[in-house]
């Protein structure tokens, strides 16, 4: 049995939740669970349905892309204190990309639907919500970018000719 | 009259080169300009007509390598002279932006016009120099320098804003961390007789950058042409010496006033203009985004004639040839900073815009070069003036920025000096 | 021009001195690295973030700055990446093969100014080569310095560069090697991202930390971002820059830089004196 007074103080530990109010805290937690996930396990798989969020506690995460014709390719790996997944919040609630622990993997996992019903519910919890979550995906945008400037920049070696 | 338009005539071969290789007496090459100054100066002395041939001949007989200016393609250039007949007797020119036209004089003044496309530094920075060339050899490579020329220069009809730019190009070669070999080399032993400019061309600012138009260092004789004859100056022991061997006389007083109001009428007459030009750093530094450099960049062809007429622009880059035998030669010839790849790097062009490569130049010339040699690159001059084929004209962009400049609060810190 | 020159031996900053390639190592694909030794035996000293004016005779001359360890003098490295005509030929020399060295030349990277501080290095790719001599010094001198941190990122793991070093960094109890790859098969355990998420994950006490960048011009300015919200201010964060130097010691005006030349005046400096430029475009 989840003991929920244990998840809110877990949760409030979480950087995700720092200075949040004590009233948000306790909603959220109403939604929240602990899990663990081992090498290899996917958290989540393209096209599945999101119906969850991930603020990870210990271990880390890696974002793939399935390629149809090859092995999958990571992203991005998220590690301690970061959060993931917000296609819980965009209509149609299905993931984009897998996620995949590389190692073992503590998480505490939000439920999509619980929270959105809360949120529809409550216009001010969801304000609250999409204040700790924009920050976050606008980042991670930004540094998305940087790195498409990084690759863009980087010269062509050129490869040795081969000799004779 | 003759018109040249206004594209800097091409180089004429330098004629000599081996075959002259006397060589003069070691404290000749050691001679620092003013470094007597405190024994200076001697009484001004009074040089006639033949005088000026007596102090070519003696020159020639010391073992210098005598250049002056001289009439060619339509335009006056530095070149060998041996006789006053050389030089430019009862010529002068007139020069505005994007033109300069070589007219007679109604007199037979020797030094009556001012100064050409040409600046000195072809002769103590060359357009074109073989920096050394390697041979395959015993141990891989053998590499090997030119030896440089034992014969040393003596510069006649040097103006003030000239000196001004010999002495800017020391500073840039001789006196930062490393040295370059052959301006060193040419610059030794240097004789320089200068000269006083008698009038000022349309294109001259040379007031408004502190360099003239009197010569006031940096010479070892200085000339003010007087209606029958040259009032001397000796700058140095060097150039005294030699002018004791010449024909002259004590200057009068009068002969001395006459020389100096000349010089004055020079300064009132200059035909361009830079107000306050200690205060161009912090202006152009703070304005590096201003629209005038858009509107510069709409003229401006991107040529480098500023920058090839310019006395002080040293920009060089190198280039190396190889033959059948399997050896390299490595040339040095002058760059100019308005050419695209003259910033490049893998990628692109540091400065792809004519805009930019406007702005870089102008500037460097006006503004860092303050703080990277205690002084502004410009001399005042007005070859680039002159010679801009579209006639930019310096000191009118100068204006247009002072006249408009950024507010104070948006534009960026001027940069400290190198750390 | 063709005559023969007197050989004449001074020091002519203008004039290389042979090397012989003893050693070729391929990094990566494109990327190599030479151990060098003088022709005429001298050692070369230098110190870390210097560069040399390389020329491979009959091709041309580029800058590259120097590798090594400065402890080492006999042996001169140089890690290059084929990029353009000259670099290419390079690619093609082999051990025992000539090639003209001008320098060293520039500004070192200040190591004294990290001294009783943590230190963080940033870079990627082959960035790593002109930081990889300072790194080495910083080790050897490892009781002088608070937490040393390394930030390298790359483009995949087949193009991480000194895989040597980085394990044998990695290994060391007083060093955090933290090396980032933008793309990743499925399975790779290591970090996938940008360096700037390794610069958030460094252990460092940001207000007690001096940074040392190496990265593309493009990147340096968010590196220098990320570094600030670590706590990491501009005037404790040396950067290099890059322009086309031609003659390394001043004389040749392609790479100016404001008050500077970069040759002479930099390539390294502290990115709070070259910052109002540094956002002044084409400038």
């Amino acid at each position: 049995m989840v003991n929920i007074v244990g998840l809110e103080d877990t949760l409030a530990a979480h950087p995700f939740a720092a200075d949040m109010d004590p009233d948000v805290l306790r909603t959220i937690a109403g939604c929240c669970s602990n899990a663990i996930y081992h090498p290899g396990d996917y958290l989540f798989r393209e096209g599945e349905p999101a119906d969850a969020f991930f603020l990870i506690r210990h271990g880390q995460v890696a974002l793939e892309i399935h390629v149809p014709q090859g092995a999958p390719i990571v992203v991005e790996t998220l590690e301690d204190g970061e959060i993931f997944g917000w296609s819980w919040m965009l209509a149609p609630y299905t993931w984009s990309n897998d996620a995949r622990a590389n190692d073992q993997v503590r998480v505490l996992k939000l439920d999509a639907t619980c929270l959105r019903r809360k949120m529809e519910a409550d216009r001010a919890l969801g304000y609250e919500l999409y204040r700790r979550f924009l920050p976050v995906m606008a980042q991670r945008l930004a540094s998305s970018r940087m790195r498409i400037v990084e690759l863009a920049t980087e010269p062509r070696p050129i490869r040795a000719r081969p000799k004779g | 009259m003759q018109h040249v338009g206004a594209e800097p005539p091409d180089p004429p071969a330098l004629r000599h080169t081996a075959d002259r290789s006397r060589r003069i007496a070691l404290d000749q090459c050691a001679a620092a300009p003013n470094a007597d100054a405190s024994r200076m100066p001697p009484a001004p002395a009074l040089l006639t007509r033949d005088g000026l041939d007596a102090l070519l001949a003696a020159l020639h007989a010391d073992g210098f390598r005598v250049l002056g200016p001289t009439v060619q393609d339509g335009a006056i250039i530095y070149d060998d002279v041996v006789r006053v007949a050389d030089l430019p007797v009862g010529w002068t020119d007139r020069q505005d932006g994007g033109s300069y036209r070589l007219e007679r004089r109604d007199d037979t003044a020797v030094f009556g016009h001012t100064v050409g496309p040409y600046a000195w530094k072809r002769f103590l920075h060359p357009p074109l120099l073989r920096l050394w060339r390697a041979e395959p050899g015993a141990d891989g490579v053998e590499i090997a320098t030119d030896a440089h020329a034992a014969q040393p220069m003596a510069f006649l009809g040097v103006r003030a804003c000239e000196l001004q730019a010999i002495a800017i190009q020391d500073k840039v070669f001789l006196h930062g961390p490393f040295v370059d070999p052959h301006y060193k080399a040419r610059r030794q032993g240097l004789f320089i007789v200068a000269v006083n400019c008698g009038q000022a061309g349309g294109t001259c600012f040379c007031a408004s950058m502190q360099a003239g138009p009197k010569a006031e260092a940096g010479f070892d004789l200085a000339l003010t042409e007087l209606a029958d004859g040259f009032l001397v100056e000796a700058g140095t022991a060097r150039g005294a010496v030699l002018l004791d061997r010449l024909p002259h006389r004590p200057a009068s007083e009068e002969e001395q006033q006459q020389a100096a109001a000349i010089v004055a009428a020079t300064a009132a007459q200059m035909g361009r203009h830079i107000p306050d030009a200690a205060a161009l750093p912090a202006l152009l530094l703070g304005n590096l985004d201003h629209p005038r450099w858009d509107a510069v960049a709409q003229r401006c062809l991107s040529c480098g004639n500023c920058t090839q007429v310019c006395p002080t622009c040293f920009c060089t880059n190198v280039t190396d040839t190889t033959d059948l035998t399997g050896a390299t030669d490595r040339t040095r010839r002058w760059d100019s900073c308005f050419a695209v790849d003259f910033s490049y790097i893998h990628g692109g062009a540091v400065r792809p815009a004519p805009r930019s490569r406007y702005r870089q130049w102008m500037t460097h010339k006006l503004a860092s070069w303050v703080a990277q040699f205690g002084t502004s690159g410009c001399t005042g001059c007005g070859r680039c003036v002159t010679w801009c084929p579209v006639g930019i004209d310096i000191t009118e962009e100068v204006a247009a920025i002072r006249a408009a400049p950024a507010p104070a609060a948006a534009a960026p810190a001027a940069p400290q000096s190198p750390p | 021009m063709d005559a023969m020159p007197a050989p004449v031996r001074h020091a002519d900053p203008m004039v290389p001195r042979p090397f012989r390639i003893t050693r070729v190592i391929r990094e990566i694909d494109g990327v190599f690295t030479w151990r060098l030794a003088a022709v005429d035996g001298a050692p070369f000293d230098f110190r870390p973030g210097q560069f040399n004016m390389v020329t491979q005779f009959g091709v041309g001359e580029i800058p590259v700055s120097i590798s090594g360890d400065c402890r080492r003098p006999e042996t001169l490295v140089h890690t290059i990446r084929a990029v353009g005509p000259v670099t290419e030929a390079m690619q093609g020399l082999r051990a025992g093969a000539i090639v003209g060295i001008r320098g060293p030349f520039g500004r070192p990277w200040p190591i004294d100014a990290a001294i009783g501080s943590d230190v963080i290095f940033v870079t990627s790719t082959i960035g790593l080569a002109p930081l990889r001599p300072l790194i080495l010094e910083v080790l050897h001198r490892r009781q002088d310095f608070g937490k040393v941190v390394i930030c390298y990122g790359t483009r995949g793991i087949h193009d991480i560069m000194f895989e040597e070093d980085l394990h044998a960094w990695r290994a060391r109890f007083d060093t955090n090697v933290h090396l980032t790859v933008h793309s990743a098969p499925s399975g790779y355990r290591g970090r996938v991202g940008g360096v700037a998420a390794a610069i958030h994950a460094a252990r460092i006490d940001g207000p007690a930390t001096v940074a040392f960048v190496c990265r593309s011009e493009a990147l340096t300015r968010q590196a220098v971002n990320t570094l600030g919200e670590r706590g990491v201010t501009p005037d404790r964060v040396w950067v290099t820059l890059e322009r086309n130097m031609k003659c390394g010691i001043g004389l040749c005006g392609h790479c100016q830089f404001g008050p500077s030349f970069m040759c002479k005046d930099g390539p390294v400096y502290r990115f709070d004196e070259i910052e109002a430029l540094y956002s002044v475009r084409e400038f």
